[in-house]
């Protein structure tokens, strides 16, 4: 890794926190496997992350010891099951430094969290009474980028087929940023509601948010946020960020699958009519109409994925116990080695930001020109499991002209030798197909 | 698992040095053409099966794409087994090379009928790369029913 000196009476390296990874690794059982033979070599965190130790036993302790529905029982376990999962909202909102818990609404993974936002805009489109933040027609505008993951596309796709309303999208540049030259024309007074990825799931791309907030204000428009690869890296806080809503899924920080988020500003969600209509989102049914509960119930129809809430709970105090500033740093210095040793491989092309500034721990790339297919499955025969495809982004694929990636994503439990042993099978691969 | 089943030389050879690629036009004007174009949405890749028949013998087999050595070699082991052959021969040989992909590992393939076939046997234990391998022969299928001839049985992979 190249260093530089810093002058004295600047901060130095090594003011910034910092953990022992070891002590790290040792929380997550999984680190222990082999695959094919070979030690785990992880590297695909961008898709899920691990679970710790403490994350499973939370899990495995809310259904022996806690179990029971949510909101509805007068009974001791059902007290305490509610008591965890508002619990866990709290935690939750203390994480991301929300005003309230209200304004954490649980969902199934940002995809829900996205499509719940989408379909509020479509009911409120129907409805004249409706906020007409929220009312989208013909002559209106959705504006998302070329760097969004899938989630982030179909959903405002589908939105538009059904409003009559126009979709239209940053692009990106050829080093992986997304390109603002355009800003002043793609975000007008037409626009109802921009919905931009924060960090690349495919690039690594962070983007700085704080000229299109501007200008998203200027106009009167809404910002949502897909947080879903920054929230587990990096501090998050909700009014520095100044969006309208984020979304995220716990499964990429430590959490179980079946639970993400959405948060929005409180009055927004109070003003956006319901999505799901069923039990627990309701204020009181007749046969003929209903009314519904304040958010974050109106969101949370039916049964939530209690256990799984909880246990997101216990991963943001993980998170919070090791220290995002610390994990944020620790993925940096992963990000700067990893660009470094990468690019000392022969025929390596790197999709993406190549400095590790303004950039997250997720590094895609080409191998000369073996398929990626055919790069992980050599990679994974050597214990080392990466992303091979299109990661669910296949725009920001035809943007870089190839039909898929390989992809390296690191986390706090990854290290240094992790990545010497990625780009040791890179070699192997080489030798396969040369 | 061994990574040399999987690629095994055969299959390195038909990726690095392919047969018949190319989507060609019929030498007979006489022959239907039909064509197929399938991808795997999982990971992108593409292929494009062409067939030019005269309702008997399956005149030309010609593709194009992109992908995986796995998906491009198993495009050019189509060409060689099946291009020139009676349609229900073919659809004996596309018969077995589905049914030893769908069998996990546990089919012995028939080399008098598979050929160079064969050598996809260790893919069939992969799961993940069962759909590369029968990428072009489904395209296959559709671009021979489409240019009128027979329809053989349905995957299960």
């Amino acid at each position: 890794m190249t260093s530089i000196a810093i002058p004295t009476g600047m901060p130095q390296y090594d003011d910034v926190p910092r953990f022992d990874v070891a002590r790290v690794r040792a929380d997550f059982p999984i680190l222990d496997r082999e695959v094919n033979g070979h030690p785990l070599v992880y590297l695909d965190s961008a898709n899920t992350s691990h679970k710790p130790r403490q994350v499973l036993d939370v899990l495995g302790e809310h259904y022996a010891l806690h179990n029971a529905n949510v909101s509805r029982s007068v009974h001791t376990l059902g007290t305490e099951a509610t008591e965890a999962y508002e619990g866990a909202r709290a935690k939750v909102a203390a994480f991301l430094n929300a005003s309230s818990p209200d304004e954490v609404v649980f969902t199934k993974n940002s995809t829900e969290a996205i499509n719940i936002v989408a379909y509020a805009f479509s009911n409120a489109s129907l409805r004249p009474d409706a906020d007409p933040r929220f009312r989208l027609g013909p002559g209106d505008e959705v504006v998302i980028s070329e760097m969004e993951h899938h989630s982030n596309i179909v959903p405002w796709q589908l939105l538009c087929e059904r409003t009559g309303a126009t979709l239209r999208w940053f692009p990106v540049t050829d080093s992986g940023r997304l390109d603002e030259s355009g800003l002043d024309d793609l975000v007008t007074e037409r626009t109802k509601i921009v919905s931009l990825v924060h960090m690349s799931n495919i690039l690594g791309t962070i983007n700085a948010t704080s000229r299109i907030t501007a200008r998203v204000r200027e106009v009167g428009a809404l910002l949502l946020l897909d947080c879903s690869q920054s929230v587990p890296h990096l501090p998050i806080d909700v009014v520095d960020l100044d969006a309208d809503y984020i979304v995220f899924t716990g499964h990429k920080m430590c959490g179980p699958t079946g639970i993400g988020v959405l948060w929005g500003r409180g009055e927004l969600l109070a003003a956006m009519p319901p999505v799901f209509g069923g039990g627990s989102m309701i204020e009181t049914v007749t046969m003929a109409r209903s009314t519904f509960a304040a958010p974050p119930a109106r969101f949370e129809a039916g049964t939530p994925p209690i256990a799984e809430a909880v246990a997101l709970g216990a991963a943001v105090d993980y998170l919070t116990g090791v220290g995002m500033p610390a994990i944020q740093w620790h993925e940096k210095e992963l990000t700067a080695y990893a660009l470094d040793t990468l690019g000392s491989v022969r025929d390596l092309r790197i999709f993406g930001p190549t400095v590790p500034v303004g950039r997250g721990g997720t590094i895609s790339f080409a191998l000369g020109d073996v398929h990626p297919h055919d790069v992980g499955q050599v990679l994974d025969s050597l214990g080392v499991q990466v992303r091979v495809g299109h990661h669910c982004a296949k725009p920001v694929c035809s943007r870089f002209g190839v039909p898929a990636m390989t992809r390296a994503s690191f986390y706090l439990y990854t290290t240094t030798e992790e990545i010497d042993a990625l780009v040791a099978g890179l070699e192997q691969v080489r030798k396969v197909f040369d | 698992m061994q990574l040399d089943q999987l690629y095994q030389e055969i299959i390195l050879d038909h990726y690095k040095h392919p047969h018949g690629r190319g989507l060609r036009d019929a030498d007979d004007s006489g022959d239907q053409v039909a064509e197929a174009h399938h991808v795997n949405p999982t990971c992108g890749d593409e292929v494009t099966v062409r067939v030019a028949t005269d309702g008997a013998v399956l005149h030309d087999i010609s593709y194009d794409g992109m992908g995986c050595s796995i998906s491009q070699a198993s495009a050019s082991v189509l060409h060689e087994l099946l291009r020139g052959r009676v349609a229900g021969e073919a659809f004996v040989v596309h018969e077995a090379f589905v049914e030893l992909m769908s069998g996990r590992g546990q089919v012995t393939p028939d080399e008098d009928v598979l050929g160079d076939g064969v050598a996809f046997a260790g893919v069939a234990r992969y799961p993940a790369r069962v759909k590369c391998a029968l990428l072009p022969w489904m395209a296959f299928k559709d671009a021979a029913a489409r240019a009128g001839v027979g329809v053989s049985p349905e995957v299960k992979a």
